[in-house]
C-alpha cells in the first residue's frame, strides 16, 4: 500500500516540476529506444554516438547560461563568437600548426578575438535593451552574410583551405585532418563493452568547462550577473552596474561559443563555413530550455539535461526512424522539436510575479 | 530662423535614413553593374507586379502594434499547398488561380487565427514569436509535404511526387496549370517592357482596400490597440481579438500574395519559396522607411522598388567590382539582414529611450 | 434629492490586507462629494471598485453592493460603468499620444457611416464603417466649448498638449458621454497650477449645476471645502467621517484623517545623548527626480545617534529622499556627511560610506523572491564589500559555510520564521520578508540606515517587532536612523523628531507629542495658514 502511494506522489511530483513539451520529448525518446531495440540497430553504438554528440555540442549549450541569468534571454546571436572560434581555427589552419597544440592554439586566439567582439556586441545590446532577443538575431545573420564576403576576400593562401581554381576564396568545409581532428574524442578513449565507447576526453572537457562557469557564477562578478537579472533594481541598491554585469555576461558567452565551435569542429572533423554559424543557433537554445530553462532562468543542470536529451534524441531518431519512413527526417523532427520548444518557452506566462 | 531649417532638414534626414542609405547604395550598384536600363526596369516593374502584394500585407500587424509579422511566412505555405491541389486536380487559368487563391485564403484564416492566438500569449515579444512561429510551421509544413504526401494523403499525379513515392517533389511546374494566368490576361508593352496590368490591378486594390480599412472602425481600433493595450482596454476595446483580427488580416493576404507571386515566376520551390519570402518583403518594407511600429503604403512601394533594383543589380556589380559575382549574392542577403536588424535596433534603442 | 449613487457596506482585501473595511457612501443628483484620506486609506480602491477595472477582479473581487439611481447593479469591465454613465478620469492620463483631441474625445465610442462593403456584410460588418470624421469633430467641439476649452484645437495631436490641457481632454471625453451621469475624478489638480485649477474647479461647478453627480477626490483641503457639497473621510479603510461641507473646518479634516490611538511606549534609554552640534548628515536644497515623490527642495540636519522620522502625504515627496540620497533616483543638491562632501547618485559611494537603505519596495528592491533566505541576506554584502567569500583554486568564490552561519544568527535574533535558511523568500508572510530586508541591512554594518515602510503590509505582531528592532539597532548599536512612513502613529512611537514633508518640501519639523492637528496641517501644506489664522 504504501509503495503506489509513495510512485502516486512521485509522479505527481515530476508533473509538477516538469513542463509537458520536456515530458512529451522524454517520452517521446524513451519510445525510440524501445522501437530500436526491436530492430538491428546496435543500442551500444547508439549511446555511442549519442555521447560524442552530447560532449560535441555542450559547450555551445553552455554559452546560453550566461546571457540568460543576466536577463537578456538566450543569446540569439551566437554566431558572432562562433565566427571568433573560426577564426581562431582558420589561422591556425593557415600557420599549418599540426598535432594536438593546435587545438589549445586555436582556442587561445579565438578568446583573444571574442572578448573584443563581445564587448562591442554588448555595447550594441545595451543600446537596445528590452529588445535583445530579435536584434541578436538579425545581428547574427547580418555578420555571417559578411563573413561569407569575407571568406571569399580575405588573403588566406593554404591550398588545402582555398578552392583549387582560382587560388583564392576559402571553401564551404576544411578537413581538420592531420589537424587536431579528434584530439579530445580519442584522448583516454576507452571501450566500455561492444559498439560501446567512452570519448573521455571531450566528456572531461565538457565538464571542466561546467566547472568552470559554475564557479564563475560563485564569484563577485557572477553573483553580480545573477542579481541583474533577476531584480535589477536590487543589483543597483547593491551597489552594482547593471550595463558591466550585463557585458561581462554577454563577453562570456561570446568566448564560450568561440570554444564551443572548436569543440564541435574537432569532434565532426571539419571546420564549417559560410551558412553554418546560423544553424548552431537555435539547437542550443532549444538545448538549454529542453534541459528546464526558462528565457530569465537556467542552471548548469538544465545546460547538461537539455544537451543529453536533445542530442539523445537526434541520434537515435535517424536510425530508428530511417526503418519507418523512407527520407531523412531528423532534419523535419529537429526543426519542429528546437523550435516548438522555444515557442514554449516564450509563449508561458512569467512564472515570476513582480 | 536658419537653425530651425537646419535642424528640420536633419531631422527628416534621420527619420528616413534608411531609404536614403540604401538609395545611395543601390544607385552605386546601379552604376557599377552597368546593366542595361531598359532590362534593369522591365525587371523592376514586373517585380512591383509581382512582390508588391505580399509587402503590403505587413502593414496591417505593425499599425496593430504586433511589429514585423514575421509568420506570414505561413500565409505562403498556404498558398502553396493550395496550388498543389489545384495542380493534381487540373485546374488551369483564372479558374486555378481563383480557386487557390480561395482555398488558400481559408486555410490562412484559420492559420491566422491560431497565429493570432500564440502572438496574444507572448505580448511584449511578438517579433520573435512570431519568427519562430515561422520556422515551426516550416517544419509542420515539411513534415506534411515530405512524408505525408503520397502516404497519409493521396495525391493523384505520381509525377510529382519523389522518386521514393513519397514525399512533393523538389520543384514543382505550373506551367501548362497556372503559371502565367494572372499576368497574361492583359499585356502592356511600352518601349520592349512588358507590363502585366492585372496583378499591378490587384496591388492598387490593395492599396485602396488598406486606405480604406484604416478609416474605419475596425482601422481605428488597430491603431488605438497598436498604441497602447492598455489604454484600448480600459476603453472597451477587445484588445485580444482586435490583434486576432490583424494577423488573419495579413495571413490571407500573404496567401493571396504568394499566389500572385508563383504564377509570375512559375514554378515551385516546394521546400525553399515560401523561406525566403518572409525575410525579403520585410527587408523591402523596411527599406521602403517603414519601422516596428509606423508602416504605409509609400514605404512598401518604395521598398520593392528599391530593394529589388539593388537585387538585380547586385551579382553582375560583385562581378565587375570583385571579379566574383557570388559576392554580390552574399552582399545582397547581407543587405536583407542588415536592414532588418538595423530596423530592429533602432526600435529596441527608441524603446529604450522612452523609458527613461 | 435624488440618490444616484449609493455603495453600501464595501469591503475588500489585497493578498490577505484588508484595504476597504464597510465602506459606504452615497451620492445625489448633481451633488459633488469630496472624498478625502491619506493614502492606502482606501479611496483609488473604492474608485477602482465603481469603474469596474480588471486589478479588483483579479485579486479576489469585493464585497458589498452597488446600487446605481435605484438599481443593484454589477460592474465587472470598465464598459460595464460606461454603460451606466459612469465616467472617471484617472490620476494617469488614458490618452493615446498618436490621436488627435478628437480621436481620444471618442475612443472606442466613435461615430461612423455605412458603406459599401459595410452593408454586404450586414450585421458583421458593422466594424467596417467608416469614421464620419466631421461628426466626431463637432461632438469634440461641443464638449471642449462647454468646459470653456475653446483654446484647445481637436485637430490637434494629443502628445503636444500641454499636460494641464490633457487633463481638460480627459474631461472631455468624459462629458461627451452624453449618458454621463456620475464623474470620478481622481486627484484632477495634482499636475495643475493655481489658475488652471481654478479653471478645473470652475469646470466642476458647471458640471453639478447640468445634473451631473461628481466624486472629487484630492488632498487639497482647501479645493475639496471650496468646491464639494458634502464631504467623505476615509482613513484605514473605512469611513471616519462625512457630512456637509459647512460642517467642516480645514483642520478638522486634516485631523480625522491621521489621528489615531496609540499607545504610550516607554523607550529604553540611549548611551549618548542626540546633540544638535553633533550633525551626521546635513542636506540642503536636496532635489530628487523620483516619478510620483518628486522632492523640490528638502534641507534639514540629522543629528547623530537619533531617530528621525519622515512623514507626509502620498505622492508629496517624502519617499523620494531616501531614494535619492541612496542613489536610486537622480538627485541634486548640497550634502555634507561626517563633515565631509557626499557624493549623490551613487549607491555604491553610499555603502561604502556606511549608509543603507531599506526600500519602502519591498517585493520590487529589496528581495530576490525567488532566492533563498540566506542568499538575500549577504548577496550585496557579498557583491558590494566581498564578505563571506574565500579563495578557491585561484578564484574568489562566496563561502556558503559562512553564509550559512551568519543567516541562522539572524534567522535567531530577528525570529524570521522559515522552513530554514534556504527556502525562497517568496514563501514568507510580508513581517518575516521585512526582517530578511532588516538582516540584509544590518549585515551591511550601517552607522545611518534609511528605512522607509518598513511594517506596510505586515500584521500587528510582526509591526512591533520590526520597531523594536530598529530601536534596539539604534541603541544598542548606535546606528542614525531614518524613518519614512505614511503611518504617524509608528512615527510618533519610536522617532525622536518628526519631519513632514508637503509638496516636494519640509514643511514642519515636529516633535512626536504635538498634536494630530498640526501634523494633519502640515502634511496638507496647511500649517502655516492656520497658525495665521490661529
Amino acid at each position: 500500500m504504501g509503495e503506489t502511494m509513495d510512485i502516486k506522489s512521485l509522479v505527481t511530483q515530476i508533473f509538477r516540476k516538469v513542463d509537458i513539451p520536456i515530458l512529451v520529448i522524454i517520452l517521446f525518446l524513451l519510445s525510440l529506444f524501445v522501437l530500436a531495440a526491436f530492430t538491428t540497430i546496435s543500442i551500444p553504438g547508439l549511446i555511442s554516438d549519442s555521447l560524442v554528440r552530447i560532449g560535441m555540442n555542450g559547450v555551445l549549450v553552455l554559452a546560453m547560461l550566461p546571457t540568460i541569468r543576466a536577463g537578456i534571454g538566450p543569446n540569439f546571436g551566437l554566431p558572432v563568437g562562433i565566427i571568433g572560434g573560426l577564426l581562431g581555427m582558420l589561422i591556425v589552419m593557415e600557420n599549418q600548426i599540426m598535432g594536438p597544440i593546435g587545438f589549445f592554439v586555436a582556442v587561445v586566439i579565438s578568446i583573444g578575438f571574442n572578448l573584443i567582439f563581445g564587448w562591442i556586441y554588448a555595447w550594441l545590446l545595451d543600446k537596445v535593451r528590452g529588445q535583445e532577443m530579435m536584434v541578436e538575431t538579425y545581428v547574427g545573420y547580418s555578420i555571417v552574410a559578411f563573413m561569407s564576403i569575407m571568406w571569399l576576400v580575405l588573403p588566406f593562401r593554404n591550398p588545402e583551405m582555398v578552392w583549387a581554381i582560382g587560388g583564392v576564396g576559402l571553401r564551404y568545409t576544411l578537413t581538420l585532418q592531420g589537424y587536431f581532428d579528434k584530439v579530445l574524442n580519442n584522448f583516454l578513449r576507452f571501450r566500455i563493452f561492444g559498439d560501446l565507447y567512452f570519448p573521455t576526453g571531450l566528456i572531461l572537457f565538457f565538464a571542466l568547462m561546467c566547472f568552470i562557469v559554475y564557479l564563475f557564477f560563485k564569484t563577485r562578478a557572477g553573483l553580480s550577473i545573477d542579481l541583474v537579472g533577476q531584480n535589477e533594481m536590487y543589483a543597483i541598491s547593491s551597489g552594482i552596474k547593471p550595463r558591466a554585469a550585463r557585458r561581462n555576461a554577454v563577453i562570456l558567452s561570446t568566448v564560450l561559443a568561440g570554444i564551443g565551435i572548436i569543440v564541435y569542429a574537432q569532434s565532426y572533423g571539419f571546420v564549417q563555413l559560410y551558412q553554418a554559424p546560423l544553424f548552431m543557433t537555435f539547437p542550443a537554445v532549444a538545448s538549454i530550455l529542453i534541459g528546464g530553462a526558462s528565457i530569465r532562468r537556467a542552471t548548469i543542470t538544465n545546460v547538461v539535461m537539455g544537451t543529453v536529451i536533445f542530442q539523445t534524441l537526434l541520434t537515435v531518431a535517424l536510425p530508428v526512424l530511417s526503418q519507418v519512413t523512407r527520407g531523412d527526417i531528423t532534419e523535419v523532427m529537429r526543426l519542429i522539436v528546437s523550435n516548438g520548444m522555444i515557442l514554449y518557452a516564450l509563449t508561458r506566462a512569467p512564472k515570476e510575479a513582480n | 530662423m536658419e537653425k530651425n531649417v537646419k535642424n528640420r532638414i536633419k531631422l527628416i534626414l534621420l527619420n528616413n535614413i534608411v531609404p536614403i542609405t540604401f538609395f545611395v547604395l543601390t544607385l552605386g550598384a546601379v552604376i557599377a553593374a552597368k546593366i542595361p536600363p531598359l532590362f534593369l526596369i522591365s525587371e523592376v516593374v514586373r517585380r512591383l507586379s509581382r512582390n508588391t502584394f505580399l509587402v503590403l500585407a505587413l502593414i496591417i500587424p505593425v499599425v496593430a502594434g504586433l511589429g514585423l509579422n514575421f509568420a506570414i511566412v505561413l500565409g505562403a505555405m498556404a498558398a502553396q499547398a493550395a496550388l498543389f491541389f489545384v495542380v493534381d486536380w487540373n485546374i488551369t487559368g483564372v479558374k486555378g488561380v481563383l480557386l487557390s487563391m480561395i482555398i488558400a485564403s481559408l486555410l490562412s484564416i484559420f492559420l491566422g487565427w491560431l497565429v493570432g492566438l500564440t502572438l496574444n500569449r507572448a505580448k511584449g515579444r511578438e517579433m520573435i514569436t512570431s519568427m519562430i512561429l515561422g520556422f515551426f510551421a516550416n517544419g509542420v509544413y515539411q513534415l506534411i509535404f515530405l512524408f505525408f504526401i503520397g502516404s497519409l494523403i493521396p495525391f493523384s499525379k505520381t509525377d510529382m511526387l519523389l522518386p521514393q513515392g513519397v514525399g512533393l517533389r523538389n520543384t514543382v511546374d505550373l506551367y501548362g496549370t497556372v503559371a502565367g494566368a494572372l499576368n497574361d490576361i492583359l499585356v502592356v508593352n511600352i518601349k520592349f517592357i512588358n507590363i502585366f496590368i492585372i496583378p499591378l490591378l490587384f496591388v492598387v486594390g490593395l492599396c485602396l482596400f488598406i486606405t480604406f480599412l484604416l478609416k474605419t472602425k475596425l482601422g481605428q481600433d488597430f491603431k488605438a490597440v497598436g498604441q497602447d493595450m492598455h489604454i484600448a482596454r480600459t476603453a472597451g476595446i477587445d484588445v485580444d481579438k482586435t490583434r486576432i483580427i490583424a494577423v488573419i488580416y495579413s495571413t490571407v493576404l500573404a496567401a493571396i500574395g504568394q499566389v500572385i507571386y508563383l504564377q509570375d515566376i512559375g514554378t515551385i520551390n516546394t521546400y525553399n519559396s515560401h523561406e525566403q519570402i518572409g525575410l525579403f518583403s520585410i527587408a523591402a518594407l523596411l527599406v521602403g522607411g517603414a519601422s516596428v511600429r509606423k508602416a504605409s503604403i509609400w514605404n512598401a512601394i518604395i521598398g520593392v522598388i528599391l530593394f529589388h533594383t539593388l537585387f538585380v543589380v547586385a551579382p553582375s556589380a560583385g562581378n565587375r567590382l570583385f571579379g566574383q559575382p557570388q559576392i554580390g549574392e552574399f552582399f545582397r542577403e547581407f543587405m536583407a539582414y542588415a536592414v532588418i536588424a538595423f530596423a530592429l535596433a533602432m526600435h529596441g534603442w527608441r524603446a529604450r529611450k522612452a523609458r527613461h | 434629492m435624488k440618490t444616484v449613487l449609493e455603495m453600501r457596506n464595501i469591503s475588500k482585501f489585497y493578498y490577505g490586507n484588508q484595504v476597504l473595511k464597510n465602506v459606504s457612501i452615497s451620492v445625489g443628483e448633481g451633488e459633488i462629494l469630496g472624498l478625502v484620506g491619506e493614502n492606502g486609506a482606501g479611496k483609488s480602491t473604492l474608485m477602482n471598485i465603481l469603474f469596474g477595472m480588471p486589478v479588483i477582479h483579479s485579486t479576489g473581487g469585493f464585497e458589498g453592493e452597488i446600487i446605481f439611481e435605484g438599481q443593484k447593479v454589477d460592474i465587472d469591465s470598465p464598459s460595464k460603468a460606461m454603460e451606466l454613465g459612469i465616467g472617471m478620469v484617472h490620476q494617469e492620463f488614458m490618452l493615446l499620444p498618436g490621436f488627435t483631441v478628437t480621436e481620444n474625445i471618442k475612443l472606442n465610442r466613435e461615430i461612423t457611416r455605412p458603406n459599401l462593403l459595410s452593408k454586404m456584410l450586414g450585421t458583421k460588418g458593422k466594424r467596417l464603417e467608416t469614421l464620419d470624421i466631421p461628426a466626431m469633430r463637432r461632438d469634440a467641439r461641443q464638449a471642449l466649448d462647454t468646459i470653456k476649452m475653446h483654446s484647445i484645437d481637436e485637430m490637434e495631436y494629443v502628445a503636444s498638449l500641454p499636460v494641464a490641457h490633457k487633463q481638460f481632454v480627459e474631461i472631455a471625453r468624459e462629458i461627451d458621454k452624453r449618458t454621463l451621469k456620475l464623474l470620478v475624478l481622481d486627484e484632477p489638480t495634482a499636475v495643475l497650477t493655481e489658475s488652471e485649477a481654478e479653471n478645473l474647479l470652475n469646470i466642476i461647478r458647471l458640471l453639478s449645476e447640468k445634473g451631473i453627480s461628481i466624486i472629487f477626490i484630492s488632498h487639497r483641503l482647501h479645493e475639496i471645502l471650496e468646491v464639494a457639497h458634502r464631504i467623505v473621510i476615509l482613513r484605514d479603510g473605512q469611513v471616519v467621517a462625512e457630512g456637509r461641507k459647512e460642517e467642516f473646518t480645514v483642520y478638522q479634516i486634516a485631523e480625522k484623517m491621521v489621528g489615531r490611538k496609540i499607545e504610550n511606549v516607554q523607550l529604553p534609554p540611549r548611551k549618548k545623548e542626540i546633540s544638535e552640534n553633533n550633525v551626521i548628515m546635513s542636506i540642503k536644497h536636496l532635489k530628487v527626480h523620483m516619478p510620483g515623490e518628486e522632492v523640490k527642495d528638502f534641507s534639514i540636519d540629522i543629528r547623530e545617534g537619533e531617530i528621525l522620522g519622515i512623514g507626509g502625504l502620498a505622492g508629496q515627496g517624502k519617499l523620494g529622499i531616501a531614494n535619492g540620497i541612496f542613489g536610486l533616483y537622480p538627485a541634486e543638491g548640497d550634502v555634507t556627511y561626517m563633515g565631509k562632501s557626499y557624493q549623490l547618485n551613487s549607491p555604491m559611494y553610499a555603502l561604502k560610506s556606511g549608509i543603507v537603505y531599506v526600500s519602502e519596495d519591498r517585493r520590487g528592491v529589496g528581495l530576490l523572491l525567488d532566492e533563498s533566505v540566506e542568499m538575500n541576506i549577504v548577496a550585496t554584502a557579498i557583491t558590494a564589500f566581498g564578505m563571506f567569500t574565500k579563495k578557491f583554486l585561484g578564484f574568489t568564490v562566496y563561502d556558503r559555510k559562512a553564509i550559512r552561519q551568519h543567516a541562522e544568527n539572524l534567522i535567531k535574533e530577528l525570529d524570521i520564521r522559515c522552513k530554514g535558511p534556504t527556502q525562497p523568500v517568496r514563501r514568507l508572510s510580508g513581517g518575516n520578508q521585512q526582517k530578511v530586508c532588516l538582516a540584509r541591512a544590518f549585515t551591511l554594518n550601517p552607522k545611518l540606515l534609511f528605512v522607509s515602510e518598513p511594517t506596510r503590509g505586515i500584521d500587528v505582531g510582526a509591526k512591533k517587532l520590526v520597531l523594536d528592532y530598529l530601536v534596539k539597532l539604534n541603541r544598542e548599536h548606535g546606528i542614525t536612523i531614518v524613518l519614512t512612513s505614511s503611518e504617524l502613529a509608528e512615527l510618533k512611537s519610536i522617532c525622536d523628531r518628526i519631519a513632514i514633508v508637503a509638496e516636494g518640501k519640509l514643511a514642519a519639523v515636529l516633535p512626536p507629542t504635538a498634536p494630530d492637528v498640526e501634523f494633519g496641517l502640515a502634511m496638507a501644506g496647511e500649517l502655516k495658514e492656520v497658525k495665521v489664522n490661529g
